[in-house]
């Protein structure tokens, strides 16, 4: 099957600056597509260059098989949803939500109809005749998400649209626009710096960095087997055991403990260990069970989260987190006991930079 | 966002370093177009005219009052030592600056109790301050002469009030009068957006650290609100060194000052080259005022 | 602000007393003259008893009435041309990039902080050359007159225009062109649909700026303007210098009554389009 979007070699220069740096990268058809990574790291510039509001420096761009790289967006079938929405604030909803039809000529009566039926959908009746200022935040995304999908673009990009929000507002909003996306079936390309969102949200996930793509994978994939450095400390908590590559299935750690760790890395390659705080665990020492990793440590401190414990371990070469679920019959760890941290190899991952 | 509208067809090619230049020069060239007009407007109507004082100012003045462009000297310049012109050089700075200073003590005082009002009040009360400032300059002037002229509003009101006749047209008391009257809106309408921007947090805060009223203000509002002052300072003085229609009509014989002596330079004493010099003098002033405004920083008015 | 914070006392007390000086001492002369163009006696200033004669003398008069629609002329012509050419040189400096951008930019700015006798040198001196050269080259006989008061008021109308439009575009969001695009508009539509509609207050602003400067200049006028051509301050400030009459009086108010029109009219208009919601 075409995939949606394909991007390959695409790249985008500034000046000196390379915002995007040769990224190849295939969203498929009816997919809830993450781009995720920090401020600056080119997954809104990407995210633009499939819109046609920046043309890639270079590469190919396609979309459904067709090569619209060079096409300026009023051309290209898909449409965006604005960061703050850019409504236009002088025309009422339904004169925003039309103002795609009636750009591509489609007859007034005809436009109104379709804005007021897509109003409806994103659940705003009533509030056709209102100006953008007279509503709240929450109304404004839809407004910008009827604006959008009334053209029944080929896919949908949304640049950071629950930003704005506040917190419940934003969770509401993570359901419906998955719901949203379910009930329409085509793909939706997001862009957000909040991995969270992206786990909960996303069938995939691209990771970027500096202009560079990590990782692509479902959820799962990029929170167990990150891989590098800057995706599993990124996603979600994790301790980095720094330590080199013995062989294929040791690791020598930076306290020059050997550890049982497979990895496909070349011997001498500087690694860290990922392990996330809720798949240690916390041992007396000596007591670990066959199958489990141990390093000596000594409790720390102790954070009570309500219903988890979160505990401050210190190991010679390097601080942890252990995190414990608050169930009944959890065993509790004072300050200064000495301790070992243990887990299954299963749990880990070796990552490189 | 570089957005090119139709040289390629429907279907699209790959993108290459070459295809984003040109989308990146047709922008460019379009915003070129865009500015031509104004630009060569400017060109043709401001740069010319002014190099063309700037040649003036080094011309020499003929025996019939016209003026002789074959002879380059710096005669006219030289003249602007002279004691006459000296004299109302000073003046001129002097009256500009206390009109400054006037407007400052009595807009400063102001634009701070218009920031503080709350908000739909302060927009009626600028509506108020605004409203002079657009009718007509010279009507307002004119005003001015008719109140303070003998047997005016002014010597009835000192009369009545047992000071005797006061008669304070034709001096240059009058045209400082004149002068704020007619920038004193200069002054505080950059105040009160400097005013109005401080946090008034920070007012809160400086309270909170023991300071009293004058202390606050010296110390931290005064400070903060320094970019407006200097804006608004600017914008008194550079308009009243150069004033032509105030002095005319307040001043009288007695007070020459620079505006209208340029202007005399034109019409009767026809020393054109002195009159350009002077006048480029007085550009060149401008200009460093604003330079220097600024490069301490100052914001786009 | 907090009333903790707020002068009290006796510096509150200066702080209204200067705030309401301020008013009294900006709207007296203004209210005087109203009051004194009805005033029955020759003598400016002193009031004796009402009369509508001086306004009588100025409907009459037709050197007055002649440098009024003359003046009319000069404004309405040179405000559409600036208003035309700033309005497209702050989207230029406002949207676009090119070679001599900052150049431009710096040009804008000269107009607004050049002194108006220096401005009216310039004019005078370029347009004795002007025509000599246009007059020897093509064999006309061009003098000064309307074209050069025209010419002049453009010349540094545009710049006010274009800043005020340009604080206008500055302060809509551009995305919002980005998203006219995204829904298939093309520039022009984008322009007309989304942009225009966004700045049309800042042009109107800027229309009524260069509209009154046009009205208000005296020096730069009087200085371009040829036989046969003088607008109505320039004519009014040759009659204060012969000397004060109550005829003066009339005509001030008069044109004080026009600016103002104008003033409340462009409030008017901020209200309606500002009632809409724009920022």
């Amino acid at each position: 099957m075409t995939a949606a979007v394909e991007l390959t070699g695409i790249t985008k220069r500034f000046d000196d600056v390379v915002a995007v740096d040769n990224i190849d990268l295939e969203i498929a058809d009816g997919e809830f597509f993450a781009m995720l990574g920090p401020s600056g790291c080119g997954k809104t510039t990407t995210l633009r260059m499939i819109a046609g509001l920046e043309f890639p420096t270079m590469g190919s761009l396609k979309i459904f098989g067709d090569e619209v790289g060079t096409l300026p967006p009023n051309k290209r079938p898909v449409n965006t949803v604005f960061q703050n929405y850019a409504l236009f604030p002088h025309m009422d909803v339904i004169a925003n939500v039309s103002f795609g039809l009636r750009m591509q000529g489609i007859d007034k009566k005809v436009a109104t109809a379709s804005a007021r039926e897509m109003i409806k959908i994103v659940r705003l009746e009533g509030l056709e005749e209102r100006r953008p200022s007279q509503m709240s935040g929450g109304q404004q995304q839809r407004v910008a998400l009827a604006r959008a999908l009334v053209n029944h673009p080929k896919v949908l990009l949304l640049d950071e649209p629950l930003g704005a929000l506040d917190l419940k507002l934003r969770q509401e909003m993570q359901g419906e626009l998955k719901r949203l996306q379910q009930d329409l079936g085509i793909s939706f390309v997001f862009v957000t710096h909040d991995q969270e969102e992206a786990l909960t949200m996303s069938d995939r996930i691209a990771v970027m960095n500096d202009g560079q793509l990590l990782q692509v994978g479902t959820p799962e994939d990029i929170y167990e087997n990150p891989a590098n450095r800057f995706v599993a400390d990124f996603i979600g908590q994790t301790n980095l055991l720094e330590g080199t590559v013995e062989d294929s299935s040791t690791v020598c750690l930076a306290n020059g403990a050997r550890v049982h760790a497979p990895s496909a890395h070349g011997s001498g390659t500087k690694v860290a260990i990922s392990l996330r705080p809720e798949r240690a665990h916390i041992r007396q020492r000596g007591d670990v069970s066959a199958g489990e990793t141990a390093v000596d440590g000594v409790v720390e401190s102790v954070t009570y989260l309500g219903n988890a414990r979160v505990y401050g371990i210190r190991l010679d070469f390097m601080g942890m987190e252990v995190r414990d679920e608050n169930r009944p019959g959890a065993m509790l760890h004072e300050p200064g006991s000495e301790i070992a941290v243990s887990w299954e190899t299963s749990a880990i991952s070796v990552v490189a930079d | 966002m570089t957005v090119v509208d139709q040289p390629v067809d429907d279907a699209g090619v790959e993108a290459t370093p070459e295809f984003e230049a040109a989308a990146i020069r047709q922008e460019s060239q379009r915003g070129f177009l865009l500015a031509l007009p104004s630009y060569a407007y400017l060109i043709l109507f401001f740069v010319v005219p002014l190099v063309i004082v700037v040649v003036y100012s080094f011309a020499t003045r003929n025996q019939f009052g016209g003026t002789d462009l074959s002879g380059w000297n710096f005669d006219s310049y030289a003249k602007l030592g002279e004691p006459i012109v000296r004299a109302i050089l000073f003046r001129s700075v002097w009256l500009a600056l206390i009109t400054t200073v006037i407007c400052l003590v009595i807009g400063y005082p102001f634009a701070y109790f218009l920031a503080t009002r709350s908000p739909r009040i302060r927009n009626v009360m600028l509506v108020f301050v605004m409203i002079p400032f657009w009718t007509n300059f010279l009507v307002r002037n004119y005003a001015w002469r008719v109140i303070l002229g003998n047997n005016g509003p002014l010597t009835k009101t000192t009369e009545f009030l047992g000071l005797g006749e006061q008669e304070l047209l034709f001096s240059q008391t009058a045209v400082v009068l004149g002068l704020v009257y007619g920038f004193l809106p200069f002054m505080i309408l950059p105040l009160y957006a400097s005013i109005e921007r401080i946090d008034s947090g920070l007012l809160e805060a400086s309270r909170d650290l023991y300071a009293n009223g004058w202390q606050s203000f010296r110390r931290v509002l005064l400070p903060l609100s320094m970019p407006g002052v200097i804006a608004g300072s600017i914008l008194c003085f550079v308009p009243s060194l150069g004033a032509y229609v105030t002095p005319e009509i307040l001043g009288g014989a007695k007070t020459t000052l620079l505006g209208s002596y340029i202007v005399t330079q034109f019409l009767t004493a026809r020393n054109w080259p002195l009159g350009a010099s002077l006048s480029f003098v007085l550009m060149a002033i401008m200009l460093s005022a604003t330079l220097v405004y600024f490069r301490k920083g100052g914001q786009t008015l | 602000m907090s009333s903790a914070v707020e002068p009290r006392g006796w510096t509150k007390a200066m702080l209204h007393a200067n705030g309401w000086l301020v008013y009294l001492f900006f709207y007296a002369p203004i209210l005087l003259l109203v009051i004194f163009s009805f005033s029955a006696s020759r003598n400016v200033g002193t009031w004796g008893g009402w009369t509508f004669d001086w306004y009588r003398e100025f409907s009459d008069n037709q050197s007055a009435r002649n440098a009024l629609s003359d003046s009319l002329k000069v404004a309405v012509f040179s405000t559409v041309v600036s208003v035309v050419l700033g309005t497209m040189a702050a989207l230029s400096l406002e949207r676009f990039t090119f070679r001599g951008k900052q150049v431009f930019d710096a040009l804008l700015y000269l107009p607004i902080i050049i002194p108006d006798v220096t401005m009216a040198v310039m004019m005078l001196l370029f347009f004795s050359e002007f025509f000599d050269a246009i007059n020897f080259v093509f064999g006309l006989n061009m003098r000064k007159g309307f074209n050069s008061i025209v010419a002049s008021h453009i010349a540094f109308s545009i710049s006010f225009v274009s800043v005020v439009v340009r604080a206008r575009l500055a302060g809509m969001d551009s995305k919002m062109e980005e998203a006219a695009l995204d829904l298939y508009a093309t520039r022009w539509k984008a322009f007309r649909h989304v942009t225009l509609p966004q700045i049309s207050p800042g042009i109107a602003g800027g229309a009524l700026l260069a509209m009154t400067l046009s009205l208000d200049d005296v020096v730069i006028t009087q200085f371009v303007a040829g036989p046969g051509w003088t607008t109505l301050p320039v004519y009014v400030f040759g009659l204060i210098r012969k000397g004060v009459t109550p005829l003066i009086n009339a005509i001030s108010v008069v044109m004080l009554i026009a600016s103002m029109t104008l003033v409340v009219l462009s409030l008017v208009l901020e209200r309606a389009r500002g009632g809409t919601g724009t920022q």
